[in-house]
This record gives C-alpha cells, sequence and structure tokens, in this order.
C-alpha cells in the first residue's frame, strides 16, 4: 500500500482499477497467461518489439533530416533501448516465470527501470525515464493495435491516472466510465479541475510522482475529500473506503432534498445562487441542483478545436440552447470570449511569440483589436437577450478605459442592430469580470459604470498573489484564504453596494464551503460556482444568521496569513454544519 | 570459441556524463563484435556493455572512471574500438 497525497479538487470517494493515461496508448490490465502458451507470447512480444524498433528507425529518420542528425540519433538510441538485452530478458521472464501477459509484463519492466532512474536524483539521468515511458508507449501500441482515443475506448470502469489532463480530454470524460481521476501535475483551480467538478468525477491533482509506483490494474483509491490517492490498499484501508463510498452517498442525497427551498438565511437573507457553465448541456443542471440562474456562461468552448471562428447565428444558437432550458425569467450571464491568441483560429501570429501569455494579448484585450470577432458574439447576445433576461460580462478588464471601449462597441452594436431592425433588449445589463487587481482598486470608478460586477476569484488570486494555480510548486501560494485576496474582495462588494451595481463572486472560492460564511457576512448576496457545489452552499447558508455570518467576516479579516484565515474558517463551517465535507 | 579477456580503464571527461547518445555509440560499436563486454563502476555489480539500459544506471558523470572489460572472440579490436570512445569525449561528428 502506498498513500500518496495531492490537492483535491471533485469531492467524492472511487476505488478501482488503475488505468494509466499518458503512457498506456490502451488500458493495459494485469491479465495471466495460460501457462502453454507462453512461447506465444513471447512471438507476440518479439513482433511488436520488432515494429517499435522499425517505428524509432523511422523517427530517426525523420527527425535527422527535419532537425539534424543529433536529434535523430535520440530515436537510434530508443531503438537500441527497445531490443535492450538485459530488458528483453526481463520482460521474458516474467511472461514465463510469472504468466503475465506481455502487455503487462512490458509495462512492469518499463516501471521498474524508469522508477530506478528517477529515483538516481541526477537532472540528466533522471529524466531519461521519460524516454522509457515513450518507448513502453511505441511498444504496447503495437501489442496492443490502436484504437482511436484510448478514453473513449473504455470497456470497463477505471480510475484514470495522468500526469496531466488537458481540459479537453478532462470534458470528454464519461462519468460512467471513469470513476476518478487522479493527475501528477495541475492546481486547484485549473480548467480540468473545473472540468471534473462540472462531470462529478472525484477528483485529486499536484500528486508529483505517482505514474512510475503503478501499472495498469492495480487497485487504487482516490479521495477527493481529502486530497489522497491510495495504491493497493490494504484490506482494512478497502474496507474503511467502502463505507465512506456511501456515507458520502447519503450525504448528497440528503442535499438534494434541498432543491425547492430557497437559498436563504435562518433570518431571512436570500441569496441568489447561480450556476457557471461551459457547454450548454449544463445547463439543466443548474435547476437539478436548485440553482436561481446562470452566474457565469463561459464562452470559449465555440472558439475552440475548430477550424475556423464561429459565426453569429452558430452563436446565437448556443445561447439560446441555454436561454430555453433556463426559461425567460432567470439569469444568464454571459461572458465574452475568454482566450488567448494561441487558442484562436485565425489569429495574426504577431501576438504568438509572447513571452508571457497570461499577461499578454488575450480575453477582452485580443477581442479589443478584433472587432470583427468580438462584434460578431456581441450581435449574437444580443439578439438573443430579446429571449430573457441575458446579461453581459467582459472578462480580464483592467483598466476603466477598456471598460469604456467594451461599452462603446456594445452601443455600435447595437445601433447596428436598430438600423437592421432586428429586435433585442435595449436595457440589457453590462458587468464586468474583476479579477485583475488594478480592476478591484478601481471598482469604485468601475461601478459607476457597470451594471453589475463579478468577482472571478481564480485569476484573482493568481495575478495577487503572482502564482500560477496550475504549477504545483508555486500552487502552494496560490489561496483564496489569503488576507490579500479578502481585503481586494472586501473592496469591491463595498464598492458596488456603494454605486448599487450587483455583485458576486464566480471564481472557485464561491463553491468551497469554508468560504460561504465569510462571503456573505462581507455582504455578497450573489455566488455563482460549479452546479455540482450548489445544494451543499445552500445548506450553509440556510444553516446560519446574517448577523452570525457578519461576525465571523469580521473576524476572519483581522488574521494576518491565509493559513489563520482557513484554519479559522473550517473551525467555523464544521461548527456550523458538522457533516460539511471540509478540505 | 575461446578467447582472451582484456580490460581497460577510461574516464568520463565529458560534462554532460557518459549520456544517452555516447551510449548509443558505444552500444552499437559493442554490438559489432562477438564478445562479451561488460562496463565496471567501482561499488557497483558490473553491468552489460551491450544494454544501455544497464549503462544508464551506472549514473557516470563527468569525472566517473569505468573499466571497460572484454572477453572472448575479438576481445582486442573491440577494446580498441570501444576506448576511443571515451577518448574522443563523445564528440559527435566524427
Amino acid at each position: 500500500m502506498e498513500i500518496k497525497r495531492g490537492i483535491p479538487v471533485s469531492p467524492g470517494v472511487a476505488l478501482g482499477p488503475a488505468f494509466v493515461v499518458e503512457t498506456e496508448g490502451t488500458h493495459i490490465p494485469l491479465r495471466f497467461i495460460d501457462k502453454r502458451h507462453t512461447t506465444r507470447e513471447i512471438e507476440r512480444l518479439h513482433a511488436s518489439l520488432q515494429n517499435a524498433i522499425g517505428d524509432a528507425h523511422a523517427n530517426r529518420d525523420a527527425i535527422s533530416e527535419k532537425l539534424g542528425k543529433q536529434y535523430g540519433a535520440i530515436f537510434a538510441a530508443h531503438a537500441l533501448l527497445i531490443e535492450d538485452p538485459e530488458l528483453v530478458r526481463e520482460i521474458e521472464q516474467l511472461i514465463t516465470q510469472k504468466n503475465y501477459s506481455a502487455e503487462y509484463a512490458v509495462s512492469r519492466a518499463m516501471r521498474r527501470h524508469a522508477k530506478a532512474l528517477q529515483a538516481l536524483n541526477q537532472p540528466i539521468f533522471s529524466t531519461r525515464a521519460s524516454d522509457l515511458f515513450d518507448i513502453e508507449k511505441s511498444i504496447l501500441k503495437h501489442l496492443v493495435g490502436q484504437q482511436g482515443d484510448p478514453l473513449q475506448n473504455l470497456q470497463s470502469p477505471v480510475i484514470l491516472l495522468a500526469h496531466d489532463l488537458t481540459p479537453s480530454q478532462t470534458a470528454n470524460l464519461d462519468p460512467r466510465m471513469v470513476y476518478a481521476f487522479a493527475t501528477e501535475a495541475g492546481g486547484k483551480a485549473s480548467h480540468t479541475a473545473i472540468m471534473a467538478g462540472v462531470l462529478e468525477i472525484p477528483a485529486v491533482v499536484g500528486l508529483g510522482r505517482i505514474l512510475t509506483d503503478v501499472s495498469g490494474g492495480d487497485e487504487v483509491i482516490v479521495d477527493g475529500n481529502r486530497g489522497v490517492v491510495i495504491l493497493n490498499p490494504d484490506e482494512e484501508t478497502r474496507e474503511r473506503y467502502l463505507v465512506l463510498q456511501r456515507q458520502f452517498g447519503t450525504f448528497n442525497k440528503r442535499l438534494d432534498e434541498l432543491r425547492e427551498l430557497p437559498a436563504e438565511t435562518k433570518d431571512g437573507t436570500r441569496v441568489l445562487l447561480l450556476a457557471n457553465i461551459e457547454f450548454p448541456q449544463e445547463a439543466p443542471h443548474c435547476f437539478d441542483r436548485g440553482g436561481d440562474g446562470i452566474g457565469l456562461y463561459r464562452t470559449e468552448f465555440l472558439y475552440l478545436n475548430r477550424s475556423r471562428d464561429p459565426n453569429e447565428d452558430e452563436q446565437y444558437e448556443a445561447y439560446m440552447a441555454v436561454l430555453r432550458a433556463i426559461g425567460p425569467d432567470k439569469p444568464v450571464v454571459i461572458r465574452t470570449m475568454d482566450l488567448g491568441a494561441d487558442k484562436l483560429f485565425n489569429q495574426a501570429d504577431i501576438y504568438l511569440d509572447e513571452k508571457n501569455p497570461c499577461l499578454g494579448m488575450r480575453s477582452v484585450r485580443l477581442c479589443l483589436r478584433n472587432l470583427s470577432l468580438f462584434k460578431t458574439q456581441l450581435r449574437a447576445i444580443l439578439r438573443a437577450s430579446r429571449h430573457g433576461d441575458v446579461r453581459i460580462m467582459f472578462p480580464m478588464i483592467s483598466t476603466l478605459m477598456e471598460l469604456r471601449q467594451c461599452k462603446m462597441i456594445v452601443a455600435d452594436v447595437k445601433e447596428e442592430l436598430e438600423e437592421e431592425r432586428i429586435d433585442f433588449n435595449r436595457k440589457i445589463p453590462i458587468g464586468t469580470m474583476i479579477e485583475v487587481p488594478s480592476a478591484a482598486l478601481m471598482a469604485e470608478e468601475l461601478a459607476k459604470e457597470a451594471n453589475f460586477f463579478s468577482i472571478g476569484t481564480n485569476d484573482l488570486i493568481q495575478y495577487t498573489l503572482a502564482a500560477d494555480r496550475t504549477n504545483e510548486h508555486v500552487a502552494a501560494l496560490y489561496n483564496a484564504g489569503d488576507p490579500a485576496v479578502l481585503r481586494l474582495i472586501d473592496l469591491v462588494i463595498r464598492a458596488a453596494s456603494k454605486h448599487d451595481a450587483e455583485v458576486c463572486v464566480c471564481g472557485e472560492m464561491s463553491g468551497d464551503p469554508i468560504y460561504t460564511i465569510l462571503l456573505l457576512g462581507l455582504g455578497l448576496r450573489q455566488m455563482s460556482m460549479t452546479p455540482q457545489n450548489l445544494p451543499e452552499i445552500k445548506k450553509i447558508i440556510r444553516s446560519i444568521t446574517l448577523e452570525e455570518a457578519k461576525q465571523v467576516a469580521q473576524e476572519a479579516m483581522r488574521f494576518a496569513t491565509a493559513r489563520d484565515v482557513n484554519n479559522y474558517l473550517r473551525e467555523q463551517t464544521r461548527r456550523i454544519l458538522p457533516e460539511v465535507v471540509v478540505n | 570459441m575461446q578467447g582472451e579477456s582484456i580490460r581497460q580503464t577510461v574516464s568520463v571527461t565529458n560534462p554532460q556524463g557518459f549520456h544517452m547518445r555516447p551510449m548509443a555509440a558505444f552500444v552499437e560499436a559493442a554490438n559489432r563484435f562477438p564478445c562479451e563486454v561488460v562496463v565496471m563502476r567501482s561499488g557497483m555489480d558490473p553491468v552489460n556493455g551491450k544494454s544501455i539500459l544497464s549503462l544508464m544506471g551506472l549514473v557516470a558523470v563527468q569525472g566517473t572512471e569505468l573499466v571497460i572489460e572484454a572477453r572472448g572472440p575479438c576481445a582486442s579490436e573491440a577494446i580498441r574500438e570501444l576506448v576511443p570512445i571515451f577518448e574522443r569525449n563523445f564528440e559527435e561528428d566524427e
């Protein structure tokens, strides 16, 4: 049994066979072969080794020609590794003596060597482990035969283990086939983590080295509540988790009973609980979980993975799909495109060479440079606004001038629509994300010119603490409870209420139960989160009075470190609602 | 078949250590001879000089001394081929 600690990003507990994504082209379960078939298995092994060597040579030639001989030589070395006499002997022994299938034997032997290399703690040699993974993949490809995307071809439910998953890989996971996942890289607010929450798949990220310790088919537990991953659990641990798994299910069921009840404190203060969604298909989750509307409709999916930018009608349809699901009376906040230049098709290459894309040409900055792209989206949103309570929100606003420019462009588009006699809501509310510290500090001025704010805590934390949330080495700095972040949030809420602008928090923070009482106490009356978090947050709101929340907030604002803040809030949350899962 | 056994000591002078590309050159050269090739580093078990994986396990960083031993047919030819790889300081473009 081996216990690994990471960052919990999506709650729940699951237990099942490991499926290692990065290195295994296909699911490699522990499989034994009949003793009589070892010869055949070894023939299969050798055939695949020969093919893999052929691939390595082809790579060597192609890369030598493209990049030069010294790079091609790396693949020549790969070929030598594949036919390495010691390695081949070891794999053969695993087949003849342990009766492992060729696939499992290859995976087992390669893992052992990769782990040994990594354990050397010698930078030059340790990084060679990735070469071994590459080779493993290449051999397995021939043994198993490649059939499309392995994640789409799962035959039985698994626990997914990977170095990292891309957001689109995560988005395409089938929750019926993937009980849980765990990754070596990643942080609490990465898009992968957000997607896990959306799909309600328990997940732990930022585990550091783990893939070398596990082979496909090993039993794995993912504890998404505590951020723990257990490899090959002993019987006692296993039993304990089977019980936990059942309990978690019951607590969730009790939360479901809250669906029809309003999010209201014990003394009657109503809070608007909204859902963050990424795709139109998620809109129904909002009501399944008792939400009051859509607080953040991300529109990036419209632009991703395609060969041209989406046209106005396609966008209009995507917005209408949500409006139809939500109905005409509930708010739907549509955020305009929030992508970097690298993600867009048809973008001028001049933006692609940025040294620091997070601080570069992205999001609304890009829209303001690419008016036709921006106007197409605004036209589609305005057209949809006739059919419901649609609101426009701009991301990444860092100065008042940017907000003014955006509003001017909205006015232009409105005028165009008027001329074309196309109907839309002339009073459509216009708001801005507050996710750049400069915007938080200028909230008073922005509040005079915006109808609403939505505090995007993920970026606000990242920019305030100058820490990349997906970099596991600095991820600890990234903390919603940091007093610097709390002071900015406090400032924004005060500015908004002074100027009668509505204010909401739509980052992951609003879905994290330990911050609910604090945010309420600071004066927040709207929270937008992953639909899955809605019932739990509602439960906390219904368990407290506004007066209590104010006291907690006042006390929390006195602390000078994130640790003290979080400890205090955790304690208070447990006091209010003991069964809540707090990380 | 019967043959001699020859050893020679070499040292790793390249700042990258005995890394993947010279290892590949070494194994390729060793594979051209029928004799056994063994590489030794003091304090470690001797390893098969025709196994790149085993050579990696030696972690021969800059300054390491290694003993190359060839046993069997063509041993002296093999040594004459293998030792210069170290003497050339792993220069790539021979």
